[in-house]
């Protein structure tokens, strides 16, 4: 899948992964693809429920050998 | 559309209890919310400039996990606090939780508002310089007066 921008939160906890993809999506625009690689399998619920709170479109979410990959289209 | 809102009272200073805080504030501005968290009693020490004296105690906490079992006699002396302390931050750490210091930075950037309560600044008597600066010191009421228009309110 394209992206725009992609951020590596391997290795982090809840909530980071969350709080690097609002701070990822930031200074992105509209429309644009973020690429989220993340090993918390907690993200997995966060990141669907950040998509519905605020708006942004989780298109997919890939699990590879306990490595999650997420693409958020930014509102 | 106006932003949804959440309250959380902040009333215990330990490394343990600091975190539920700073995680569902720094989250729930993340989303989107407006927060304010109002921090009283021992929940003013998550406010000092330096957190290093945020510890985390096993004496009378027998739910906390540890390594080996270890009688309260021994829970009891020196030293001890600063050991469990020590070793809770290497699981976090480990874990790839986030510090203390990390998420209350997150939560300032998110403008999260911290309110001090004054009361409690003044039983105690702390210097303010203690305080990092981008705080708000208030009452009860003041806080009331958000709390009673949000969507979430918590006390921890």
């Amino acid at each position: 899948m394209n992206f725009d921008k992609e951020f590596d939160a391997s290795g982090l906890s809840c909530p980071l992964p969350i709080l690097k993809t609002k701070k990822a999506l930031a200074d992105m625009a509209s429309g644009q693809v973020l690429k989220l690689v993340a090993t918390d399998c907690g993200a997995v619920k966060d990141m669907q429920a950040f998509a519905d709170q605020t708006g942004n479109t989780l298109l997919s979410t890939e699990e590879a050998n306990g490595s999650y990959t997420f693409y958020m289209k930014k509102k | 559309m106006s932003s949804k809102k959440m309250a959380i009272i902040a009333t215990k200073g330990t490394l343990d209890m600091a975190y539920p805080p700073f995680i569902l504030a720094s989250t729930a501005a993340a989303l989107g919310y407006e927060v304010q968290v109002f921090f009283t009693f021992y929940g003013l020490q998550l406010l000092r400039k330096d957190l290093s004296t945020v510890m985390i105690s096993p004496l009378a906490n027998p739910a906390m996990p540890m390594p080996v079992p270890m009688p309260v006699m021994v829970q009891m002396l020196p030293g001890m606090e600063s050991m469990a302390t020590m070793m809770m931050k290497q699981k976090l750490k480990k874990h790839g939780v986030a510090s203390l210091q990390e998420l209350r930075d997150l939560c300032l950037e998110a403008e999260v508002k911290f309110i001090a309560c004054q009361m409690t600044v003044d039983l105690f008597e702390f210097d303010k310089s203690e305080f990092i600066d981008n705080i708000e010191y208030g009452g009860a009421a003041m806080f009331l007066g958000f709390a009673g228009d949000t969507d979430i309110c918590l006390f921890v």
